[in-house]
């Protein structure tokens, strides 16, 4: 089932090289500024293909992809789905009650086994912080980052920023407040490394059990006051209070923190007029956010879906292509 | 590393392709040109000026990128700088010429045909070649072509061409790398 450790694939260190050269995305931490430029360059075209008569580009013809969910999830795993689809791969999807994890069995032996069934690429979403960078380890097909645990969320931050850049332009200066649960939110994490390298400005609000003043080391602005949080923001991003993460209470209650940092109509009076309202979803509606504001027109949460789709191909594609050339520089595959 | 064509050869031959185009073309009522994605963009907008100029109407240009439909995924990194598809005409029933720097194994222009039929369905394309180097894999042919190329395998054509005709533009042909 393992092949020796002189075959191993693995990222090369990033270079200014011209050229995208990741077989994986696990995170956003040390993407190039030029690498998002492409990603979205190529989000941009696939959406412009959404719309053609035939909808289905040939790129991932034969190729198979895994979508192993380790974590509840239905927006992340369906836009990959059809992302995949879309570039004409066969998709199987595998979710965590469902596969031989309910079994003993080890991520890295369901992985290896993925890999031994002819699988070209895996999607892993999982609940442990590094699982995929673990995976993209010992794997020699690429492995894309769907979420691990509060680590990072790559491809969410790419389909916001892109949102974002689809309405803007650019993101050079603008004002980009995150709001809510930062400790646990990989969504938040990705967003600070994606909108940093973008050039935006982030403020990161919310309780102060929940948004620690450290955060403020990665290079970004943390306000515990709303209404300073909200009144230079260009857009805002909310994020769901995670209970599935929290260990001890952070605050105390649900109410209590609707009362205090839920969005609400009187509070976007607050922001300046036209700017964003955004959020990686699932929404509770009345907890972090009224239905008033989600549903406005200042919203792009559903934007933020369609998006989802355009730049996770864009992803797929890139990685599929760079995995397929690293194994014929390493003479493991012939050419198909 | 060879200079073939200097840029004397080069602007005659992208104004002789005009005029060929333009001698074909003078009635035909809808018809447009398309620049393949990268190589080909720069050739396509200087054709689409010259014309415009000899028939004396403009002649719409597109770009097209027909990197999604290529069968060479694996055979070469993907560059960071991406030029997308974009036709802002009506391609149905329109007479399209696509055009491109350099003609080679036929596989660009394959991709290029796929990708330009999941916009629409032109009732005619044309293939102007700015530069034909022989060795095609593909049963495809060029309708224009400017300059005529011997390179072997181990060889690359290499084509300068800028935005308006510039004493940088030539014609090379170097070690394949």
């Amino acid at each position: 089932m393992s092949s020796p450790p002189a075959k191993r694939l693995s990222n090369p260190p990033m270079s200014e090289s011209e050229y995208w050269n990741r077989k994986d995305l696990t995170g956003l931490e040390d993407v190039t500024r030029a690498e998002i430029d492409l990603i979205h360059s190529l989000a941009a075209s696939f959406k412009e293909t959404l719309g053609r008569r035939q909808k289905k580009l040939p790129s991932l013809r034969g190729k198979t992809v895994v979508n192993l969910f380790m974590e509840p999830s239905t927006r992340t795993r369906v836009a990959f789905e059809i992302a995949a689809k879309r570039l004409s791969a066969d998709v199987i999807s595998i979710s965590g009650d469902s596969s031989s994890v309910v079994k003993g069995e080890t991520l890295k032996d369901t992985a290896l086994n993925i890999q031994a069934l002819n699988a070209d690429m895996i999607v892993l979403r999982h609940k442990a912080a590094g699982a995929a960078q673990y995976l993209a380890k010992i794997l020699d097909i690429p492995v894309i980052n769907a979420g691990d645990g509060a680590h990072e969320h790559p491809t969410q931050a790419l389909l916001d920023t892109f949102t974002l850049r689809e309405k803007w332009g650019s993101l050079e200066g603008r004002k980009v407040t995150i709001l809510g649960d930062i400790l646990f939110s990989r969504v938040a994490r990705s967003n600070i490394w994606a909108l940093r390298t973008l050039g935006a400005h982030v403020t990161l609000a919310g309780p102060n059990t929940l948004v620690p003043k450290q955060f403020e080391e990665l290079g970004v602005k943390v306000v515990h006051d709303l209404r300073e949080a909200l009144h230079d923001a260009d857009a805002v991003m909310l994020l769901r209070i995670q209970h599935e993460r929290q260990t001890s209470s952070h605050f105390p209650s649900l109410k209590e923190y609707t009362a205090s940092f839920g969005l609400n109509k009187l509070r976007m009076s607050w922001l300046k007029p036209g700017a964003l309202i955004m959020h990686p979803g699932p929404i509770n509606r009345g907890v972090e956010i009224d239905s008033d504001v989600a549903d406005g027109a200042q919203s792009v949460i559903l934007e933020q879906v369609t998006n989802g789709i355009v730049c996770r191909m864009a992803v797929l594609y890139l990685c599929a292509n760079a995995a397929a050339v690293l194994r014929k520089a390493r003479g493991l595959e012939v050419d198909q | 590393m060879a200079l073939v064509f200097d840029s004397g050869a080069v602007a005659e031959a992208v104004r002789e392709v005009a005029r060929e185009i333009t001698r074909r073309h003078a009635a035909t009522p809808h018809f447009g040109i398309v620049g393949i994605a990268n190589g080909g963009v720069l050739f396509g907008r200087r054709l689409a000026w010259e014309v415009s100029g000899l028939l004396g109407r403009e002649v719409p240009f597109g770009t097209l990128n027909a990197q999604f439909h290529r069968d060479d995924i694996a055979h070469k990194p993907i560059p960071k700088a991406f030029m997308r598809t974009d036709i802002r005409f009506d391609i149905d029933g329109a007479t399209i010429i696509l055009a491109d720097d350099v003609l080679f194994s036929g596989r660009t222009l394959r991709a290029a045909l796929n990708e330009l039929f999941d916009h629409g369905r032109p009732q005619r394309v044309e293939l102007a070649a700015l530069v034909d180097r022989g060795g095609r894999s593909l049963p495809v042919t060029a309708d224009y072509v400017g300059l005529r190329v011997a390179a072997n395998a181990a060889q690359q054509v290499v084509v300068r061409l800028s935005e308006d005709p510039s004493p940088q533009d030539s014609v090379h042909v170097e070690p394949a790398g």
